[in-house]
């Protein structure tokens, strides 16, 4: 049976690092109930938004992190709310 | 009205001692004077051009980012009070002041506190503001609308008149879109269109707005992706300025009867379009490099013979 947890627990992690300005991957492809960890390495701050603001996160400042689990299958596009240029993907299965 | 871009070496005003005043380097700020109709503008330090009557002056100043405290400066508020007492010192001083943006960091209420406070020791008449994203976007601009909304419509655009010159502040750094540009919207370019119905094409315009109104280099964001709509509705006018920040750095170029120009910010220069992996600060900059991005950043504007001629000077 499913559990019953509004907010399933992760069974994995994979971290996203923000680098220059850049998400990296920009695309990964990841198992329904995995945890994705965003880490802002720059010198200014970043935020994750999704496009249709399934999640958003708050300012992450220099080595800040967010963490979004993701209990449902689908294709989760997000940007930079500060900087719109950067865009990245996360791809649930 | 014709207008050209001229380099001239020998009358672009800057020399040694110019050099060294300019490089206190962050607390760089432009003054703005407007004489028949048509703006001039010169680096904090210069002499102050001679003004006839009716003439005035206002100054811009942008990217406070009060909150930063990384390299290559740990001291944004004494770069922005430095700016300000560069303002105070000038020797006419400039009846209106306009902040371009990015006033703070994170939107934190510490921060505007701090940007208020400082803002309040500049001896003008007026104050003007347009929000960066900076400002907005950990709350959809409400703290921003707070403090600076009253007499504003949407997210903060305004206009008014002074001493014939029609003002336009509008914003362009809500409802981003992912890999997109600034967006001004097609409720502020309606109100836009109402706004400049009535006024007569010779009346000079002045518009600012944060992310640059022209296409400076999109990889980056720097640029708005309806800009286009808003110009459009500008260029019947004889003589329209627009002052942008954003990308800490000062760049100017002219389109027809259409000024562009963007400002430094007080804080920490940008690296110019393309020229760094990222458009984060540049960071331990050597002082030679550091006076000729300074060099970049000094732009005037001069009248002569009756036409609107541009003087783009560098330090180097």
């Amino acid at each position: 049976m499913a559990r019953v947890n509004t907010e399933p627990a992760a069974t994995q992690t994979r971290q996203v690092t923000i680098d220059n300005f850049t998400f990296q991957p920009a695309e990964v492809t990841v198992p329904v109930g995995t945890k994705v960890v965003w880490v802002n390495h720059d010198d200014v701050p970043h935020n994750v938004v999704e496009t249709r603001r399934a999640f958003s996160s708050p300012a992450l400042d220099t080595d800040e992190r967010y963490a979004h689990v993701f209990g449902e299958a689908g294709t989760y596009a997000y940007f930079c709310g500060i900087h719109p240029h950067m865009t990245g993907r996360v791809v649930v299965k | 009205m014709d207008q050209t871009i001229e380099r001239d070496a020998s009358t672009d005003g800057v020399d040694r001692r110019g050099f060294l005043k300019c490089m206190a380097w962050a607390g760089t700020g432009m003054a703005w004077t407007i004489s028949g109709g048509v703006l001039s503008s010169r680096l904090f330090g210069e002499e102050a051009p001679t003004t006839a009557r009716g003439d005035f002056s206002f100054v811009q100043i942008s990217d406070s980012h009060i909150g930063f405290a990384k390299e290559p400066n740990k001291d944004v508020t004494g770069t922005l009070r430095l700016t300000i007492d560069r303002i105070n010192a000038l020797p006419t001083p400039p009846e209106l002041l306009i902040h371009t943006g990015d006033l703070t960091h994170l939107s934190k209420a510490a921060e505007f506190d701090t940007v208020d406070q400082l803002l309040r020791g500049a001896r003008v008449k007026e104050r003007f503001y347009v929000p960066g994203e900076h400002d907005v976007f950990s709350d959809d601009g409400k703290a921003y609308l707070d403090r600076y909304g009253k007499g504003t419509r949407g997210a903060g655009w305004h206009s008014f008149d002074h001493r014939g010159v029609h003002f336009v502040g509008l914003v362009n750094v809500t409802n981003l879109k992912p890999g997109g540009l600034g967006v001004l919207g097609a409720d502020q370019l309606e109100w836009l269109k109402k706004d400049l119905e009535g006024l007569g094409s010779s009346t000079p315009v002045v518009v600012y707005a944060h992310v640059p109104l022209w296409t400076v280099y999109p990889k980056w964001g720097w640029g708005t992706e309806d800009s286009e709509a808003a110009l459009a509705l500008l260029r019947r006018f004889g003589s329209v300025t627009v002052l942008n920040g954003h990308i800490h750095q000062v760049l100017q170029k002219t389109e027809g009867n259409v000024t562009f120009h963007t400002g430094c910010s007080t804080a920490f220069p940008q690296p110019q379009p393309g020229m760094a992996e990222s458009p984060g600060p540049i960071k331990n900059v050597p002082s030679e490099r550091l006076r000729t991005m300074l060099g970049l950043a000094q732009v005037r504007y001069v009248q002569t013979r009756g036409m609107l001629a541009v003087v783009d000077s560098t330090l180097e």
